[in-house]
């Protein structure tokens, strides 16, 4: 199959190919596209050395003007010697009469960044060049992104707030039961030294049967506000049942810090709760122990060992601290 | 209907009536007041009782309120994101009217389940145009019409519309080009800087 030649004018071939450079056989620039002269910015290129304004990378070893002149290059990757380096690819085809030739180039992967950095715009790409769908498709795909961003942060935002409530209790605030056996097997697995108390109110079924349901409610809410107060921010404080709380208390391997706090606690709970006109009298009973009781701690155990502590307080007279380590009750107040 | 055309009518509502009268119109529609997630999917019936419910607390026909709607997502400044988007649709606004053609196809390359109406171009000769515009929703028609309007300031464009009524869904516009450069026109970087594609 023969083909016959196409003969085009400058001005032809710029609008075809506005980043076209054509070389005569000596490997010197002897016509340039409007954009390509646009993006090598000051200085005219026509009869520049074509390997003074671009930087060869593949193929390599093409160090000589006069190869690329001469031969097709079918796959060319260039970029600008002068800053900001600019990268380029294209092809380069023999010009059939007279020698030199013909080299096309785009900015490929690079064109969003190439546009910004040289202010081109619609009119410096040829309306076949795909440039600006790319960069619509790069804007629309940053703005789709963003979007999925904000709704993963929102969906983030609920799970968290779910999570909070399934770990909490509606009525006080305070970690429910889930939160406390969370947090207890957490500090036996981690290791350090930690006290955990397992408190009951006392007559508290007294103030449910003598002022009702709403009064006990605002009760437990008053205790369990002091139990914030008494206790430190790191401290789980948990309600794990009608009028069962347990602090899970890291960092303290002492008793003699733990029975001051037990103390202020029964101290502040035997004062009376004001609900509205109501007078409501409770106390608490406290069992509690230290992990350094044990070799090694185990959720189950440290609850079971509590909770018969909470017994023998209660049975030993109420308002007091029973600890595993002196097995006796310590009268407080 | 997309989460997108959801969320517009939404922002549209509070950014030109105020919080307070969307959350009305919420609930009035029985949505949410925190309003629609722009990447989820959406029952229609969700846009209808919403473009509804805005109507009769406004006082203002939907197709009103909907041309509004279109006026507003490509002039408001915190929609500068969409503006840009169409503005890649040509350097002028002959180019631009020529590119609704393919608006469809652009908004599938950007969002591929975005279900946008499909719109056909003619250039009636003598700087006048019609675009035929075709959808699941006669509602399109309307927000068209404010949108083309907007573009035509964008470019600098005088332009006259007039919108036909929708049959089945169709809705004929017809556009009368006054003077393509009755005004400067906004000035459009293609590779915009983070301050002018930030707002979303």
């Amino acid at each position: 199959m023969t083909t016959r030649g196409v003969t085009l004018d400058g001005a032809g071939l710029g609008a075809l190919m506005p980043m076209h450079l054509g070389l005569d056989s000596a490997g010197r620039i002897c016509s340039a596209g409007s954009t390509i002269t646009k993006v090598c910015g000051e200085g005219e290129l026509i009869g520049l050395p074509f390997l003074e304004v671009f930087a060869v990378q593949r193929p390599r070893g093409l160090h000589d003007a006069q190869t690329l002149a001469q031969q097709a290059v079918p796959r060319l990757r260039l970029s600008l010697l002068a800053p900001p380096g600019t990268g380029f690819k294209g092809l380069s085809v023999p010009i059939a009469r007279g020698g030199g030739a013909l080299v096309n180039l785009s900015f490929g992967i690079g064109v969003v960044e190439a546009v910004r950095r040289h202010g081109l715009t619609e009119r410096d790409f040829a309306p076949t060049d795909l440039a600006i769908e790319m960069l619509y498709l790069t804007e629309s795909k940053t703005a789709v992104q963003d979007e999925l961003r904000n709704l993963n942060r929102r969906l983030e935002g609920a799970r968290n707030a779910a999570e909070e409530q399934a770990l909490s209790d509606p009525l006080t605030g305070l970690r429910n039961r889930r939160a406390m056996n969370r947090a207890l097997a957490r500090c036996c697995a981690d290791g350090p030294r930690f006290a955990l108390m397992q408190i009951d109110l006392d007559h508290f079924k007294r103030v449910n049967d003598s002022h009702g349901h709403a009064a006990g409610d605002a009760v437990l809410e008053a205790v369990a506000r002091i139990l914030l107060e008494e206790t430190r921010r790191g401290d789980i404080v948990a309600r794990i049942g009608g009028d069962e709380f347990v602090i899970i208390m890291p960092g303290i391997g002492e008793y003699a810090p733990l029975h001051r706090i037990a103390e202020r606690l029964i101290m502040r709970l035997d004062t009376p709760i004001h609900v509205g006109e109501a007078e409501c009298c409770v106390s608490a009973s406290i069992g509690a122990i230290l992990s350094s009781d044990y070799a090694a701690p185990e959720p189950d155990r440290i609850l079971r060992d509590a909770d018969m502590l909470l017994y023998d307080a209660k049975h030993a007279g109420r308002g007091r601290i029973v600890t595993l380590e002196q097995g006796s009750e310590r009268r407080t107040g | 209907m997309h989460g997108l055309v959801n969320r517009a009518i939404e922002c549209f509502l509070r950014d030109t009536y105020g919080v307070q009268c969307w959350a009305r119109i919420a609930d009035a529609a029985g949505v949410d007041p925190d309003g629609f997630e722009t990447m989820l999917l959406y029952d229609d019936s969700v846009t209808l009782s919403v473009i509804a419910a805005a109507s009769r607390a406004l006082g203002k026909p939907e197709e009103d309120l909907l041309e509004d709607l279109g006026i507003y997502l490509v002039s408001h400044p915190e929609r500068a994101r969409l503006r840009r988007l169409m503005r890649f649709g040509g350097v002028g606004f002959e180019d631009f009217l020529h590119s609704l053609d393919d608006l469809r196809e652009r908004g599938r390359l950007a969002v591929p389940d975005l279900d946008l109406p499909d719109l056909e171009l003619r250039d009636e000769g003598d700087g006048r145009f019609s675009v035929t515009c075709r959808s699941r929703h006669a509602g399109f028609g309307a927000v068209l019409a404010g949108v083309l309007q907007s573009m035509a300031d964008e470019y600098g464009a005088l332009i006259m519309i007039e919108r036909g009524p929708p049959v089945d869904a169709v809705t004929r516009i017809d556009i009368s080009l006054l003077d393509r450069s009755h005004a400067a026109g906004r000035r459009f970087e293609l590779a915009g800087d983070a301050r002018e594609t930030g707002a979303q």
